[in-house]
C-alpha cells in the first residue's frame, strides 16, 4: 500500500534509529511531503531553539503521490527551523531521491542530534545505518554522490548531499541531488552541516501497491497529455524556465543592478535560445514529461571543459541581470560554482548584487572586500566572491551569514538597499508593477520567495469570468491592479501547499498554465493511487491547515504582521524603464495594507495575522502540538 | 510489416516514465525495479541510455533455454517467455548481450519485454520520443536520413568556408 510507508527517526548524537508507521489520521489532515513535514516541525521543536543546535530537526519527506508516472512526482521536501531566517525552513527539490526513499519503505526521515564526526546515513530497503564520512568531508556535491555510488556498489543509489558551503555552515547552503536538483532556500544544507551529516543515501527495490493500477496508469497518461499540451510546458520542454526571461526582460519586470533598473539593456546573449550553443539535450526529473532543464557543456574559455545542468531562470537573474553580467558563459560558470559548492543560487546572487550596489555607493570599499573590485559586470569578482562565501573567507564570511547579520556588520544605509523579506533574499523579479507578486513575497512563510504563492497566470490578462471561475471570487484581469489579488495569492498558497504535499511539480499545476491539473485532478489521482476520497473542498482545507500551521510556527518564533512587508524601496522608488505596463510603477503602501487585510481574512486570521479561534477549531489545529508521531 | 522498439538515446531525458509505466502495466505496481526497460545513466556526464530486449532475429536466450520456454510471438514479433515452463535457471540472463532479461526475486522466474501485445506502454509515455515503435525498414530509413543530415551539415560548412 502507498499508505504503509514509514517514518524513520534518527538521533545522530546517540546513533539510535527507530521506525514508526505514518498514522492514517495524519494522512487525512496533511497528505505527506511538506504537509507532514510541517506538522512534525511544529510538533518536534521547542520554541526559540538555536537552528544550529542539535535540537533542530532535519525533516525529509516524500509526497503522497511520489512515484506515480506523471506530473513530475519525484519531488522531495526538506524542512527544519531555518538558520537563515529563524522562521519555517522548507525547501523542495526534484530528481530521483524521493521515489527511491518510498521504494525503500519510507516517506519521512526525522533527523535530530549531532554526530561527533562527519557521517552519512544510508537507507537500504528498510535498513537505516549511520556510516563514517570523514573521507567525504571537503568533497564537492558532484564527487560526493559519485563516491557514495561506488561505495554502496550500486549505480542506482540516490543521495542528498551538502557541499563545502554546508560544511562551513553558510546559512544559505543547500541540499542537492543529481547534477542540478537543489533544495536551495532557507539553508537546509547548513542544518545538515551543523549535524555533521554529509549525505543521505537511499536505495529502494520495493514497490508501491496501488488501489486502481490500470485506471491510474491511464489517468497518468491523460495528466501528462494535459500538461504537455499547454504552450507553457511546450516552451519549457525546449528552453526550460529561462523562457520567462524573454517576456520579463522585454517588459521590464526583472531586477537589474540589484534594484536600480528593471530591465537589462543589451541583454541579448541571455536570451534562452542561446542555450542551444551549449546544450547536448534536456533532462527530466522522475516521472516528468516536461524535462525543463538542459545538460550543457562549456567547450571554450578558461573554465572549459565544464559539464553542468540548468540553468534556471533564477540563475539568469542571480548571475546575470542583478549583477549586470551579460554573457551566457558567465551564467553557466556561476551556476556550476554554486552547484559544486552547494549554496543557494538566489541568496548568493542577491547578496552579491547588494554588495555591488553598496560598493558603488561607497558604503563598501576595496579594503572591506579584500581588494575585490565589486563593480557591475565584473564576472571575475563574481566567481571569486561565490568561492569566498562558500569557504567563509574574508568578505565572503560577512555575506555567508545572510542579510540580517551582514547588515548589522556593514551598518550605515546598507539595510535600505537590501532586497529581502524576513531575512531571505528575494529572487530577481521586480514586483513593483505586479501587486499580486509583491503580496506573495511579503506573506511567504519562508521569507521572500515566489514558490509559496506566485500566481504567474496573472501576467496573461485572462478574462475576468475565467479568473472568477478558477479563484472562486472576483479578480482583476489587469496585472497592475490590486483588486482581488489577495484572493489569488491566498488560493495559490493553498494549491502549492497541497502540491508540495503530494510530491508533484508546481510547474505541472496552475503556475503558468490555467488549464493545468489542479484540485479535481489531484483528488482523482489520490483516489486511484491510495483509495482515499478527498474532494476539492477538503483538499483546499488541507492546504489551509498546512499554511496555517506554518504561520503558527512563525508566530511562535516571534514573527508578526510587521514581517509580512516589502523592502522600503518598493514603496519609494518607481521603476525607471520598460514598457508602459512596467514603467513608473511602485507599490502603494495603503493599497498594499488593504491587500494584506483581505489576505488575512481569506485565511481566517485576524488583523495581526494570528489565526482566529474559529479557524483553528475548523482546521483541528486548536490542540496542536498533539505529537501524534 | 513487423515493428520494432526503436531507441534513440540522444532524445532520452532520463525521466524514467517508461520504467514506471512498464511496471504498472505488467505488475500492477509502482515498482521501477520490476520494469522490463531500464534507463542506464552516467549522471555526472549526462548520458542516458534506455536498455530493453532487442527481440533479436536469432535470440540467444531462446537458444540457451534448456526448457524451450522462450518463443517468438509470430503476430507481434516479441520474444516471449512461458512462465509455466520457465525453471528460473537464469542462463538467458547470463547470455543476453543487452541485459534485456531480468530475474524476478519474488516469482523466481525471468521477465522480459513482450512489446505489450503490440502496443508498448513505454512508447506511449515517452514524451521526447526517445522510444518509438516503428516498422523495422522505417528505422533504417530514419537512421540513414539522420546520417545524411549530419553529412550535409559538414558539406554546408565546408562550402561556406570556401
Amino acid at each position: 500500500m502507498v499508505l504503509n510507508r514509514k517514518i524513520a527517526y534518527v538521533n545522530l548524537s546517540t546513533g539510535k534509529t527507530s521506525q514508526e508507521p505514518v498514522p492514517k489520521t495524519l494522512r487525512k489532515l496533511y497528505l505527506g511531503g511538506r504537509g507532514i513535514d510541517m506538522y512534525l516541525l511544529y510538533n518536534h521543536l521547542q520554541p526559540r531553539i538555536d537552528p544550529l543546535s542539535p535540537e533542530n530537526v532535519l525533516l525529509v519527506g516524500a509526497g503522497l503521490l511520489g512515484g506515480i508516472p506523471c506530473l513530475g512526482s519525484g519531488r522531495c521536501d526538506i524542512a527544519a527551523k531555518s538558520p537563515l531566517t529563524g522562521a519555517v525552513g522548507d525547501s523542495n527539490l526534484g530528481g530521483f531521491f524521493a521515489p527511491e526513499l518510498r521504494l525503500a519503505g519510507f516517506d519521512h526521515l526525522a533527523i535530530t542530534g549531532k554526530a561527533e564526526k562527519p557521517v552519512y546515513l544510508t537507507v537500504k530497503d528498510s535498513e537505516v545505518k549511520i556510516k563514517g564520512a570523514s573521507h567525504l568531508w571537503g568533497e564537492d556535491t558532484f564527487e560526493t554522490q559519485k563516491i557514495i555510488r561506488q561505495e554502496e556498489d550500486d549505480e542506482n543509489t540516490k543521495s542528498l548531499v551538502i557541499g563545502v558551503a554546508g560544511e562551513n555552515l553558510v546559512r544559505f547552503a543547500n541540499v542537492r541531488t543529481g547534477m542540478k536538483n537543489s533544495a536551495g532556500r532557507t539553508g537546509m544544507g547548513c542544518v545538515m552541516g551543523s549535524k555533521n551529516l554529509k549525505a543521505i543515501a537511499v536505495r529502494g527495490t520495493g514497490q508501491l501497491e496501488l488501489n486502481h493500477p490500470d485506471e491510474l496508469l491511464e489517468y497518468c497518461k491523460q495528466m501528462n497529455d494535459m500538461i504537455t499540451s499547454t504552450r507553457w510546458a511546450k516552451a519549457q520542454s525546449r528552453w526550460g524556465t529561462m523562457i520567462i526571461y524573454s517576456n520579463t526582460n522585454t517588459t521590464g519586470l526583472i531586477r537589474t543592478r540589484n534594484f536600480q533598473l528593471n530591465q537589462l539593456k543589451e541583454g541579448q546573449d541571455l536570451e534562452p535560445e542561446n542555450i542551444d550553443r551549449y546544450s547536448i539535450g534536456t533532462s527530466g526529473c522522475y516521472g516528468c514529461a516536461v524535462h525543463c532543464r538542459h545538460r550543457y557543456v562549456l567547450r571554450e574559455g578558461p573554465w572549459a571543459p565544464l559539464f553542468g545542468e540548468g540553468p534556471e531562470y533564477t540563475s539568469l537573474g542571480a548571475f546575470g541581470t542583478m549583477v549586470d553580467c551579460r554573457k551566457m558563459d558567465t551564467i553557466l560558470i556561476a551556476n556550476h560554482l554554486v552547484n559544486k559548492y552547494g549554496v543557494d543560487t538566489l541568496e548568493t546572487g542577491g547578496l552579491i548584487a547588494w554588495a555591488m550596489e553598496l560598493y558603488e555607493k561607497g558604503i563598501l570599499n576595496r579594503k572591506m572586500t579584500d581588494g575585490l573590485e565589486l563593480e557591475w559586470g565584473n564576472e571575475g569578482a563574481l566567481y571569486e566572491l561565490i568561492r569566498k562565501i562558500a569557504h567563509r573567507e574574508g568578505f565572503g564570511n560577512t555575506l555567508a551569514d545572510g542579510f540580517r547579520e551582514a547588515i548589522s556588520k556593514i551598518g550605515k544605509d546598507s539595510e535600505y538597499y537590501a532586497i529581502q523579506v524576513k531575512g531571505m533574499s528575494n529572487l530577481h523579479s521586480d514586483e513593483r508593477p505586479t501587486p499580486s507578486f509583491a503580496l506573495g513575497i511579503a506573506t511567504s512563510t519562508r521569507g521572500a520567495d515566489h514558490l509559496r504563492s506566485r500566481p504567474a497566470i496573472d501576467m496573461y490578462g485572462l478574462p475576468e469570468d475565467l479568473l472568477k471561475e478558477v479563484y472562486g471570487g472576483p479578480v482583476a484581469s489587469d496585472y497592475n491592479s490590486y483588486d482581488g489579488k489577495s484572493r489569488m495569492v491566498w488560493w495559490q498558497e493553498l494549491l502549492y501547499a497541497v502540491t508540495d504535499s503530494l510530491g508533484t511539480c508546481k510547474f505541472q499545476t496552475v503556475f503558468c498554465a490555467v488549464h493545468a491539473p489542479k484540485w479535481e485532478e489531484f483528488s482523482k489521482l489520490i483516489r486511484l493511487a491510495t483509495g482515499m476520497e478527498i474532494a476539492k473542498a477538503k483538499l483546499m482545507e488541507i492546504g489551509e491547515r498546512i499554511y496555517t500551521i506554518e504561520r503558527m510556527f512563525n508566530l511562535r518564533e516571534g514573527f508578526s504582521r510587521k514581517d509580512d512587508n516589502l523592502p522600503e524601496r518598493y514603496f519609494k522608488e518607481p521603476t525607471p524603464i520598460g514598457l508602459p505596463v512596467a514603467r513608473n510603477k511602485k507599490i502603494d503602501k495603503e493599497k498594499f495594507n488593504e491587500m494584506l487585510d483581505e489576505y488575512y481574512q481569506l485565511h481566517g486570521w485576524d488583523k495581526n495575522g494570528v489565526p482566529n479561534e474559529e479557524t483553528l477549531q475548523k482546521l483541528g489545529l486548536d490542540k496542536e502540538p498533539t505529537n501524534l508521531l | 510489416m513487423q515493428k520494432m522498439l526503436a531507441i534513440d538515446p540522444e532524445k532520452c531525458t532520463g525521466c524514467r516514465l517508461c520504467e514506471t509505466a512498464c511496471a504498472m502495466h505488467h505488475e500492477k505496481l509502482c515498482a521501477p525495479e520490476k520494469a522490463r526497460i531500464h534507463v542506464t545513466k552516467w549522471e555526472n556526464e549526462g548520458i542516458y541510455i534506455p536498455i530493453v530486449c532487442q527481440q533479436c532475429e536469432v535470440p540467444i536466450c531462446e537458444t540457451v533455454c534448456p526448457m524451450h520456454a522462450i518463443k517468438r510471438d509470430s503476430r507481434t514479433g516479441a520474444v516471449t517467455v512461458d512462465q509455466k515452463t520457465c525453471v528460473g535457471c537464469r542462463l538467458c540472463v547470463q547470455f543476453c548481450p543487452f541485459g534485456g532479461i531480468a530475474f524476478d526475486e519474488q516469482t523466481k522466474k525471468i521477465t522480459k519485454c513482450d512489446l505489450c501485445n503490440g502496443e508498448p506502454v513505454c512508447v506511449e509515455f515517452c514524451e521526447p520520443q526517445a522510444l518509438q515503435y516503428l516498422e523495422a525498414t522505417k528505422l533504417n530509413m530514419r537512421r540513414r536520413r539522420a546520417a545524411a543530415e549530419k553529412f550535409s551539415d559538414y558539406m554546408k560548412k565546408a562550402l561556406t568556408n570556401i
